[in-house]
């Protein structure tokens, strides 16, 4: 066998035990938030409909909507359509050539989250307030 | 050497010669809906909780019919193209084609509940004018 320098190699990462950095995180949650979107609109539009099928169609859509449930999937489908508007936007930075480095992608990351959670907790408020 | 030719990387198309189109699409649509979408919340928050007269009252409206008519057709065209790109990275095959059908069959499903129902609440307004 050749004679390789065992000790000082870099080592391939361990995928069962890797924790992905923060980037790749708020990457995926830009998918996840997209696709999970679609319990909202489709509520919303569920409860469209049912106002002008018939009132019993809307006190149906309309009592999902005002339940825990429906505060659950509003409120949720409200942070992920800030988060992943946010997201989109860093994007549209990326695809032009900015913020792709590892420090300011890193940054970035931060910023969404913060950002996210922030517009969520402030349309909340505006919304119990108004 | 190069196997690309010079017109080729000029037109920068790659094999598929449509994934640039598919590209630009979602940023188009992604410049749109990021103006939208908060008009899209406050008008579904000004209309959450009212009686079913005041629902249909107020989508037959211009400003909140048109800005939750743009926001569905736009954001589900979004959509059926955002799965597309999910679905090219995790399916394969039959599987892969089955998918992209029926997110596009889910998507355009949607758009037109909402636009049957926004024209329904529209005429209403107008019948009762």
């Amino acid at each position: 066998m050749a004679d390789v320098n065992r000790g000082n190699r870099p080592l391939s990462p361990h995928l069962q035990v890797y924790r992905l950095p923060l980037a790749a995180v708020t990457s995926i949650m830009t998918r996840i938030t997209g696709h999970a979107l679609v319990a909202g609109i489709v509520l919303i539009v569920w409860w469209l409909v049912a106002a002008v099928a018939s009132p019993g169609a809307f006190a149906c859509a309309d009592w999902v909507m005002r339940s825990w449930l429906g505060f659950i999937i509003l409120t949720g489908s409200m942070w992920a359509l800030w988060y992943h508007m946010l997201a989109g936007i860093r994007h549209l930075f990326y695809d032009a050539g900015y913020g792709l480095e590892i420090g300011q992608a890193e940054r970035s990351s931060q910023a969404l989250i913060a950002g996210s959670v922030l517009l969520a907790i402030l349309t909340l408020i505006i919304f119990f307030l108004f | 050497m190069r196997y690309l030719t010079p017109r080729k990387s000029a037109v920068g198309l790659g094999a598929a010669h449509e994934g640039t189109q598919h590209h630009w699409q979602m940023t188009v649509s992604a410049v749109a809906l990021a103006i939208l979408t908060p008009l899209f919340m406050i008008t579904i928050a000004c209309a959450i909780g009212l009686p079913r007269e005041l629902v249909v009252a107020y989508f037959g409206r211009p400003l909140p019919a048109l800005i939750t008519g743009l926001f569905v057709i736009v954001g589900m065209v979004h959509f059926i193209k955002g799965t597309r790109i999910m679905i090219d990275d995790y399916c394969h095959g039959w599987t892969r084609k089955a998918a992209i059908i029926l997110s596009a069959i889910f998507g355009w499903a949607v758009i037109a509940a909402a636009v049957y129902a926004l024209v329904r609440m529209g005429l209403g307004a107008i019948i009762v004018l």
